[in-house]
């Protein structure tokens, strides 16, 4: 018996260990309280009562609280979101979280970034498991209806084709009966039916879980097309051994809007998050300066009032009806810089990861379609 | 004790209870839907490889019956050859051949000490996808086609009338196995020599002489595949996926159940064989009379559950593209939005298929055991 | 079975073949008959051609960049660098109670804290790219043998007691987290979330985990399915048939997604522990059909003489069943834990970042590597071999020094 002694003792302190695991200190299960305030107070005359929903406020005293904004990003798609040489986080998707850390911690490295599959993206967003779901999610109705919040579109993508450039394909038409590589759970593989079906053309749909797995197939030879957003297309192009064997038609098939995502139920949050994706906008905006990452201190000396306004040093933009900082926007855009920086550093003409015209992409001052509401 | 039978039920199906209440409130709170009512639904979503006709038109129900029967489709192939790769690989470890004994180790050593999913990615993408293109074909007497589009075989199919041959044939097999049994007790029971292999021979043969005939002399034609465009067409077609998750399994089940072989015929007492050859038996005899049935004994519990293990395993499917009831199931979630009915028929129907096999095989295990007793 | 007596075993002739004059060897072993020459010679032409075609792939043809370019993503992920010292000092906590294990027992805990040694002494002189080359990290290697070296003296001394030794093992499973983890912003152990951790690390971490919580797991579904009361009897074959019955992929489907829709909003579980939760229920039904073998072979007679000598059940089942059957079950369990250590891979369809979905995500890394998934799934594939191989070897000497694999 005294032989167990030992081991029985120290099987019981594990087991209190575990348990203590359990207090948010030592957080594998972290308990969060949830006080839901409903104001509903009768407006009298001349007084302006604001009525907030069920919900209103929970994600930023939770992200206050914690220390931390998570999201939910992936670390195996170049560009968007991937690993540096450190095994640290990066990619397009990634610097919005950071520029919404920026924002309401002051702080672009209080993230958190949960890696996720396509298939958990709705999951983890309808559950409220992350703050913000920033993974190329395309917006579509249904989903909009069930995962969360869409907030405002920062990619538009369309899905495209590649064949190889000595197949002779020049449009659909001429893939009757061709092998297409394409990822599965996505709007991908949908559109690619629906456009055969339409054109009444056979296909072989090849279909991986991944897409490294769907570009090492098309590249050996086991589909005669692959098909994805066509800026996935340019990073797989870029990244064959030979580029000029490949080619992307021209064609777009499906709009592909590439949408930062948060939960239902938090209006104040919902608002926040896309307040920061406007700011990133905005500033690229030569009206604006343009602020970039290094001229924020220059606007600042300046006397552009719009650029002021969105640095906080010249009237509310909003931030007293939301709870942040005057300097909140100016935080996240010395944290990331405005959105041609954000694009550059990754796909831009010397991007890290890969070249990609910004086409649609383009400022709308350029022709482009990113545009947003103005801060004021 | 009867106290304790109460409150053991009280916790169990206290806990069960809680656990549904909570279920329903969330999908209530969530919005999530529990209904089965989208299997009607049109899917929208191609399969790549189905043996009933599919396109994104059909519903998800047809969708997920094609799931399962390409898991079934895998499973049975896959537990057919892995039992004999299995058997050959247990006999080559009992070679006295040092080079191939050696051979058989590390064939084992090397299947049993990696996961299978990183398997399944060098089947796959280092071997299948390394084949040659469809243009450049292998070709074999057949003619056989292999690419990396898969393996296209020219294969017999039934002509307008041969059902009626099919059908003969069938009736002509059913009655020959009926006479086989019939004659052979009726010679154990009386001795005399009552020819049963040869006159159940007869029988199969008449009967596929009369289907012949009925048929038209026109029974089969030969399906011989062409290249048009991308790809063959025509022929039995097995794709690349379907054949480097079957070549993995395979491979890796053989690993297991060539351990449970070798184990099975060492179980096998030596002195039982000198037995044998005492009253006469001869070397094959003994082999098919004495050491297949006592190892059989040890070897069936072991293999009824590695051929449950492949079938399980067959949900890797998913890395390498091969459409089986996991990935459709997967894609069906993602598709219809509704992840607790679908994921509940993929685990149900997991279930009954391990309740069937395990079924099968115990039956099967049941009657050698009795038989042994018997005799 | 076109040889017969070719399925024999082979004749005794167990000398080695140093004892033999070669080429007797080589006629006895190899070409003993027509059938055996045949297969020898076929053997041999494969092995030349398949080993060449390997060798010049290998030295050749494969562009090793995605494996050498930065190999600690392979140990520990994404773990923060300037926080690698944590991970460190877990793992000369190992080393330290390892080399005592070895003190103590001797045996086959000598073979396993010799080749931690070897291991991590490889690992500290190899030439590597990245921070692994990286005079800090060869330094954290390399002092983990002094380690070893000083548990085994402490262990070999008298009054290091195994229970002394278990109780280390078991504090140091539950002090490790704590340390990987932190406990906090702004104190010594910054939080490092488990969403950060990934190669090596949390395999180890899923394949250990998993195996040490489903064992009083297994062992009570185990007592379960002997239980007379019928409720518990029920719900425990239930479960048992249920998770054998499902495979493991479906397992961790439900734990890491269906099980979040459910939770109430308040109660948010770790990714990495949900996923730990998946293997632990799924190893848990076969560790307890395992220990059921070794209850039906602990002999009725003990039963009935520890009954007679007054004990009741809970103490007949505690002290007299119980440490014999589990004594008889530890070969098997170390198999299933080589099998759960490979079934680590399968977390990759919830996307946490152990070795190979690491490996996966290194190809994303740059352009240039997209296409090197071959190398890539070689180097994954190797490392597996390797840790899996000598894991079986331990166990089968263990097998061997324990006397309870011989049936």
């Amino acid at each position: 018996m005294r032989k167990f002694s030992l081991p029985l003792a120290s099987l019981i302190i594990l087991a209190m260990l575990l348990s203590a695991c359990g207090t948010p200190s030592g957080g594998e299960i972290v308990e969060v309280e949830v006080t839901r305030i409903v104001e509903v107070e009768v407006t009298t005359e001349g007084d302006i009562q604001v009525v907030n929903a069920p919900g209103y406020g929970e994600i930023l005293a939770r992200v206050q609280e914690r220390g931390r904004v998570v999201c939910a990003g992936r670390t195996d798609l170049l560009g968007f979101g991937y690993l540096d040489d450190d095994g640290r986080n990066i990619g397009f998707d990634i610097d919005l979280c950071r520029a919404v850390a920026a924002a309401v911690l002051g702080d672009p490295e209080a993230i958190e970034i949960v890696p996720v599959t396509a298939a958990e993206r709705g999951p983890v967003i309808q559950t409220g498991e992350v703050d913000l779901l920033s993974r190329n999610v395309t917006w579509t109705s249904s989903r909009d209806s069930q995962w969360g919040n869409f907030t405002i579109t920062m990619f538009y993508d369309g899905q495209g084709y590649m064949v190889r450039a000595d197949s002779g394909i020049k449009s659909q038409d001429d893939m009757d009966g061709a092998s297409v590589c394409v990822t599965s759970g996505t709007t991908t593989e949908k559109n690619l039916a629906a456009d055969f079906r339409e054109r009444g053309l056979d296909f072989e749909a090849v279909i991986f879980e991944d897409t490294s797995s769907v570009y090492n197939a098309f590249f050996e030879g086991r589909c005669d097309v692959t098909t994805s957003d066509r800026s996935q297309l340019a990073a797989i192009q870029a990244g064959a051994d030979n580029p000029a064997d490949y080619m992307i038609l021209p064609m777009i098939i499906s709009k592909e809007p590439l949408t930062p995502v948060v939960p239902h139920g938090d209006d104040q949050w919902f608002d926040i998050v896309k307040l920061v994706m406007y700011a990133l906008i905005n500033a690229e905006n030569p009206a604006y300066g343009p602020i970039t990452q290094a001229t924020v201190d220059d606007v600042l000396a300046s006397d552009n009032i719009k650029g002021k306004t969105v640095l906080g040093v010249e009237g509310d933009w909003g931030y007293s009806s939301l709870g942040l900082d005057a300097d909140a926007l100016a935080n996240a855009l010395r944290a990331v810089g405005n959105y041609g920086e954000v694009y550059n550093r990754y796909m831009g003409p010397a991007g890290i990861a890969f070249t990609l015209p910004r086409g649609l992409n383009e400022h709308w001052t350029d022709g482009g379609l990113i545009y947003a509401p103005p801060i004021k | 004790m009867a106290a304790a039978q109460v409150i053991s039920a009280i916790i169990v199906i206290g806990a069960l209870i809680w656990i549904a209440v909570n279920v329903l409130e969330a999908a209530k709170l969530r919005g999530l839907s529990l209904g089965f009512d989208f299997i009607n639904d049109p899917a929208g979503f191609p399969i790549s490889e189905s043996v009933i006709p599919y396109d994104d038109s059909y519903t998800f129900g047809t969708a997920f019956l094609v799931g399962l029967l390409n898991t079934l489709k895998v499973s049975i192939v896959g537990i057919l050859l892995a039992t004999i790769l299995g058997t050959i690989v247990g006999l080559a470890r009992l070679s006295t051949n040092w080079l191939v004994n050696k051979i058989a180790l590390a064939y084992i050593e090397l299947h049993r000490n990696v996961p299978l999913l990183v398997l399944l990615f060098i089947w796959y993408f280092a071997i299948f996808n390394k084949l040659p293109p469809a243009k450049g074909s292998l070709e074999l007497p057949g003619p056989i086609y292999l690419n990396q589009r898969g393996l296209y075989l020219s294969w017999p199919r039934l002509t307008e009338t041969g059902g009626v041959f099919a059908i003969s044939l069938l009736v002509g097999l059913i009655v020959a196995i009926i006479v086989w049994i019939y004659l052979r007790r009726l010679r154990e029971r009386s001795g005399r020599s009552t020819y049963f292999a040869g006159v159940s021979f007869a029988v199969m043969l008449v009967s596929a002489v009369l289907g012949l005939a009925l048929s038209a002399w026109q029974p089969l034609w030969i399906d011989i595949p062409v290249f048009e465009g991308f790809n063959f067409t025509g022929g039995l077609r097995l794709t690349p996926e379907f054949g480097a998750l079957l070549v993995g399994l395979v491979m890796y089940t053989a690993a297991f159940i060539a351990e449970v072989v070798r184990a099975g015929i060492q179980a096998v007492n030596l002195g039982q064989m000198e037995a044998a050859k005492a009253v006469g038996l001869k070397p094959m005899q003994t082999l098919g009379l004495v050491i297949i049935p006592q190892a059989m004994r040890v070897i069936i519990p072991p293999l009824i559950s590695q051929t449950l293990n492949l079938t399980k395993n067959s949900s890797l499917a998913l890395a390498i593209g091969y459409a089986d009831l996991f990935n459709v199931g997967r894609i069906m979630i993602n598709q219809a939005g509704r992840a607790v009915p679908v994921f509940s028929m993929v685990m149900v129907t997991y279930l009954v298929l391990s309740l069937i096999t395990s079924l099968i095989l115990n039956i099967y295990n049941r009657k050698i055991q009795i038989s042994e007793r018997s005799s | 079975m076109t040889d017969a007596g070719n399925t024999q075993p082979a004749p005794a002739d167990i000398r080695p073949p140093s004892q033999l004059k070669p080429i007797v060897w080589v006629q006895r072993n190899l070409f003993n008959n027509w059938f055996n020459s045949v297969l020898t010679v076929l053997a041999l032409g494969s092995i030349y051609f398949i080993g060449r075609a390997v060798l010049e792939w290998a030295f050749f043809t494969a562009d090793w960049r995605p494996v050498t370019h930065n190999p600690i993503l392979y140990l520990v992920g994404q773990y923060p660098r300037d926080q690698l010292w944590r991970v460190g000092a877990s793992l000369l906590l190992v080393s330290f109670l390892t080399g005592m294990s070895w003190g103590k027992w001797k045996g086959i805990m000598r073979s396993f804290a010799l080749l931690l040694g070897i291991g991590l002494a490889i690992l500290g002189i190899i030439p590597a790219g990245g921070q692994l080359g990286s005079l800090a990290v060869r330094i954290f290697f390399l002092i983990n043998l002094p380690a070893i070296y000083l548990g085994y003296l402490l262990g070999s001394r008298k009054f290091v007691t195994g229970g002394l030794v278990l109780a280390g093992w078991l504090l140091s499973f539950s002090l490790i987290p704590f340390l990987l983890r932190g406990t906090g912003e702004g104190t010594m152990l910054p939080t490092v979330e488990t969403s950060m951790w990934g190669g090596l690390l949390v395999t180890l971490i899923l394949a250990v985990g998993g195996i040490l919580l489903s064992f009083p797991l297994g062992v009570l579904l185990a007592l379960g399915r002997r239980s007379s009361l019928p409720v518990i009897k029920l719900f425990s074959i239930g479960f048992i048939e249920g998770i054998r019955g499902v495979p493991l992929v479906t397992i961790l489907f439900m734990s890491s997604i269906i099980l979040a829709l459910f939770l109430p909003p308040e109660l948010r579980i770790d990714r990495l522990v949900r996923a730990l939760i998946g293997m632990t229920i799924f190893s848990a039904a076969y560790t307890a059909e395992n220990v059921r073998g070794g209850l039906q072979a602990v002999p009725a007679g003990q039963i009935e003489a520890a009954k007679a000598v007054g004990l009741n059940n809970f103490q007949t089942t505690l002290f007299i069943v119980l440490p014999q059957a589990l004594r008889a079950v530890i070969p098997a369990i170390v198999g299933q834990f080589i099998s759960l250590f490979k079934d680590t891979t399968l977390v990759i369809i919830v996307a946490i970042n152990e070795l190979l979905n690491i490996g996966k995500s290194i190809l994303q890394s740059d352009v240039e590597f997209l296409q090197l998934q071959f190398e890539v799934f070689i180097f994954v594939a190797a490392v597996f071999w390797v840790l899996s191989y000598l894991m079986s070897f331990a166990s089968r000497r263990l097998e061997t020094a324990l006397g309870v694999g011989e049936r």
